[in-house]
């Protein structure tokens, strides 16, 4: 076909354009859903937790992705400086993902336990009372406002309609007492969301202020959880090297 | 508007154009103003003020935003509507509906990057509005369509031009990424979480984000090169069949290296070694597109040193063959293991970004504005001296990204005789700092740049306006005589 037919004929050039354009996306994006080595299967990746999840909300609106990734690669100084690489399975409940695109500050993935509550807290607050040559942003009204949770079992609802595994229903809730185990199931039920997000803020009193359950909290929680899902010390290397 | 366009406003709707162009303007002058304080804040980071609207987080989003579809979105809206009236010489079907695309498209901008600001944001880049704009923006997508394709069905011309075949791949290729990166179950009006997780999530991310790079800031721009290029040369386009050869291979390679920005992460192998093989092909259209920009000039070279609109266009086609080798370069796994992550990414986004996308708007405005408001440019000169302004700007702003990016990404690999880290991460940012400076001097410079164009242009306006009265008022002298 010579060129001058495409060029005359709007129609036509349309309909080659859409062609020529869709090839790409569908030749790499498709399989993704369905070939199976694409995560890896590993024990121990859970949704969040009600708090944790409140925790994300308040990492996405602020922005953290803009200067921290969350996604160790597979090299000889990153995981000496970070640890283990990060896996797909990581990510697997991310809606959306956050491994971000710019390193302004240190990766993320593994930091959860590596510093404790206090610390966490103090260096939002201020980060150069901690890390004087630091240039991350004070985060004070994180320990200002209250946490807003009335929500949070419309947001677990919303997630559980994506594929995350929040139970509505008691079969749901059973199938995740057979994947999770019954601590982790409970944690899950839509039904206890507010209960559950109280229970935890209370219990470990992240932000420090006994009284208040505050977006400090939920950040904190949320940090201290990334990348302790899942323990590396019961796989050995070549296994997830099967899946790359 | 003016009056003394009257012969031509009935042939082509140009009020549309306009408008555009002036919001254009704006928008430019505002994201390229926000760009420049972020680049303080990263080397001055008491400017954050503690105030959540203005911290580095939330304020990013609004220079990508702003520049990218406030600046780059409006130029090719007035672009788009002023090239293909004029190469199909027939005018807009409807000035209430493209009227209607002027007023949502802006609207959404400005609602949007307000709702940044508040800490409403989908979590990714270049794609962080919420749903309620993500809707209302599709719908104005889809009325530029229809404007822009009932122009083309009532052609006069039996061919197409090719500015056109960018413009139409840009519209089509923008919708289809635009709908699907954005798929997300909502939970209020103001937060949502996306449809897909992860990898599945990232991977739909980047095949959006770097088409958005592919298409909105690459092939509606070489819409807009092929046609003020040879018009201001006052030449036709120097190889036809290179045009078609870009066109087709651009649009075709480009939808396949969104992997790219995920070299070395979770996402399986097979899909960023594709990615990266294709990039490099790449290289080969890109290339072609740039030489049959920079040969249409050929035979009246010496225009290079009479008319600074046309060193405005050599200039940018230039930056555009320097982003897309340096692209290719940095999508090796190898090399792309050092630059991710850094600066130096930054770096190659400003080198396509100010050199290629925003030198060529510069240029085309210049030589659309008189045109435009039917008389000359108010000063020369002043064009001169912001093409200086800019072309300082951008060279400090690229070279002290790629000392900040190679260094950092140099310092972070680098162990000491007993194999350990030989810096920490912090040490890396202290580094930073002079580079981050030096930065921000770029942008001031590009910023002055921008708004002496705002200056010229106002000028130009106003005295169009002023003639255009007295002219009215001759007439009227006239008429009251008679
Ligand atoms: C302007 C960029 C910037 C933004 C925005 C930013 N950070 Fe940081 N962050 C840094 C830098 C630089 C460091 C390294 C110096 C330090 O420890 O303070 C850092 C360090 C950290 C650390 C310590 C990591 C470690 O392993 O030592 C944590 C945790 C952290 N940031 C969390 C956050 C969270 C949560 C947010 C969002 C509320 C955020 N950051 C926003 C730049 C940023
Ligand atoms: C005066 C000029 C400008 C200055 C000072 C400036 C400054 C900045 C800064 C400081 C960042 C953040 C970098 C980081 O996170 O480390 C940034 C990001 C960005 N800017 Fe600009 N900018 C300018 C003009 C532009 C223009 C005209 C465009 C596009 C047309 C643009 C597109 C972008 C994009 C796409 C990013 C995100 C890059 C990434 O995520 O890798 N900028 N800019
Ligand atoms: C042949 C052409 C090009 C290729 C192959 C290419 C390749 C790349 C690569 C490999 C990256 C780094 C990804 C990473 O490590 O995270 C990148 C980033 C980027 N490029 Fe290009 N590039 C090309 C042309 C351009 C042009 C012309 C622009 C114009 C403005 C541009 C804008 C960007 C932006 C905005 C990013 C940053 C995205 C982000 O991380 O947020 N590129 N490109």
């Amino acid at each position: 076909m010579r060129h001058e037919h495409i060029e005359v004929n709007s129609g036509l050039m349309i309909a080659l354009v859409l062609a020529v354009i869709s090839i790409g996306g569908l030749v790499e994006i498709v399989p993704l859903f369905y070939i199976n080595e694409t995560i890896e299967k590993v024990d121990g990746v859970r949704p969040y937790t009600p708090l944790e999840l409140r925790g994300r909300d308040i990492y996405v609106r602020e922005g953290c992705y803009l200067c921290h990734s969350q996604m160790v690669r597979p090299f000889r100084d990153e995981w000496l400086r970070y640890g283990h690489y990060s896996l797909a399975a990581e990510s697997k409940y991310d809606h959306p993902f956050q491994w971000g695109s710019k390193r302004t500050g240190p990766d993320l993935a593994r930091v959860g336990n590596k510093y404790s509550d206090q610390w966490q807290v103090q260096h939002l607050l201020k980060p150069t009372s901690v890390v004087p040559e630091s240039i991350m942003p004070n985060y004070p009204w994180l320990l200002h406002n209250d946490l807003s949770y009335a929500d949070v079992g419309d947001r677990m609802r919303a997630l559980r309609r994506t594929g995350v595994p929040y139970s509505l229903t008691q079969a749901e809730y059973e199938a995740n007492v057979k994947t999770f185990g019954k601590d982790v199931a409970d944690k899950l039920d839509i039904s206890q969301a507010q209960d559950n997000l109280l229970k935890q803020a209370r219990g470990r009193n992240y932000d420090g202020l006994p009284n208040r359950i505050t977006e400090m909290d939920a950040l904190v929680a949320y940090l201290q959880v990334l990348g302790t899902m899942v323990d590396f010390s019961k796989y050995d290397e070549g296994y997830f090297a099967e899946f790359r | 508007m003016a009056i003394s366009a009257a012969a031509s406003a009935e042939q082509y709707n140009y009020d549309i154009v306009r408008k555009f162009t002036i919001m254009s303007l704006v928008w430019g002058v505002l994201g390229m103003a926000v760009g420049l304080y972020i680049a303080c804040e990263l080397a001055w980071p008491f400017l954050n003020f503690d105030i959540p609207e203005i911290t580095f987080g939330r304020l990013r989003p609004v220079h990508t935003t702003l520049v990218i579809f406030g600046f780059g979105g409006c130029a090719l809206f007035a672009t788009s509507y002023y090239v293909v009236q004029r190469t199909c010489q027939a005018r807009l079907l409807s000035d209430a509906l493209a009227d209607f695309t002027f007023w949502g498209w802006n609207l959404g901008l400005l609602l949007g990057i307000v709702s940044y600001m508040a800490g409403m944001s989908q979590g990714r880049e270049y794609a962080e509005f919420e749903w309620p704009i993500d809707l209302a923006i599709a719908v104005v997508w889809v009325v530029y369509f229809f404007n822009f394709i009932t122009v083309i069905v009532r052609r006069s011309q039996p061919h197409i031009y090719v500015a056109n075949w960018f413009y139409l791949g840009f519209i089509l290729a923008t919708a289809i990424l635009h709908i699907f990166n954005n798929l997300a179950v909502p939970i209020s009006l103001t937060k949502s979480y996306s449809l897909f997780a992860g990898v599945q999530d990232a991977m739909t991310q980047w095949w959006y984000g770097h088409n958005a790079v592919g298409f909105f800031l690459t092939a509606a721009f070489l819409g807009m090169m092929y046609y003020f290029v040879p018009k201001q040369a006052g030449r036709p386009v120097y190889s036809y069949r290179l045009s078609i050869i870009h066109f087709w291979a651009l649009i075709f390679l480009y939808m396949w290296v969104g992997a790219h920005h995920l070299h070395w992460t979770a996402l399986p192998d097979w899909v960023s070694t594709l990615a990266a093989t294709f990039s490099v092909l790449l290289l080969l259209p890109s290339w072609g597109g740039m030489i049959n920009g920079v040969m249409t000039l050929s035979g009246a070279w010496d225009k290079l040193r009479t008319d600074p609109v046309m060193l405005f266009l050599i200039t940018s086609l230039s930056f555009y063959g320097m982003s897309t080798f340096e692209g290719p370069l940095m999508s090796l796994k190898s090399v792309n293991a050092l630059s991710h992550y850094t600066d130096w990414t930054i770096g190659h986004v400003h080198s396509g970004a100010l050199g290629w996308v925003a030198m060529v708007t510069f240029g085309s405005f210049y030589h659309l504005v008189p045109r435009l408001w039917d008389t000359k440019m108010y000063s020369q000169r002043l064009i001169y001296v912001h093409f200086w302004l800019a072309t300082i700007g951008i060279v400090l702003y690229i070279t002290a990204m790629w000392v900040a990016g190679i260094g950092q990404g140099l310092m972070l690999r680098a162990f000491d005789d007993y194999g350990n880290l030989a810096y920490s991460f912090v040490e890396s940012v202290v580094f930073l700092h002079k580079p981050y400076a030096w930065r921000a001097l770029g942008g001031a410079f590009f910023v002055s740049g921008i708004v002496l164009m705002c200056f010229n242009v106002a000028m130009t306006v106003l005295a169009a306006r002023r003639e255009q009265a007295a002219l009215e008022a001759k007439l009227a002298a006239k008429l009251a005589r008679t």
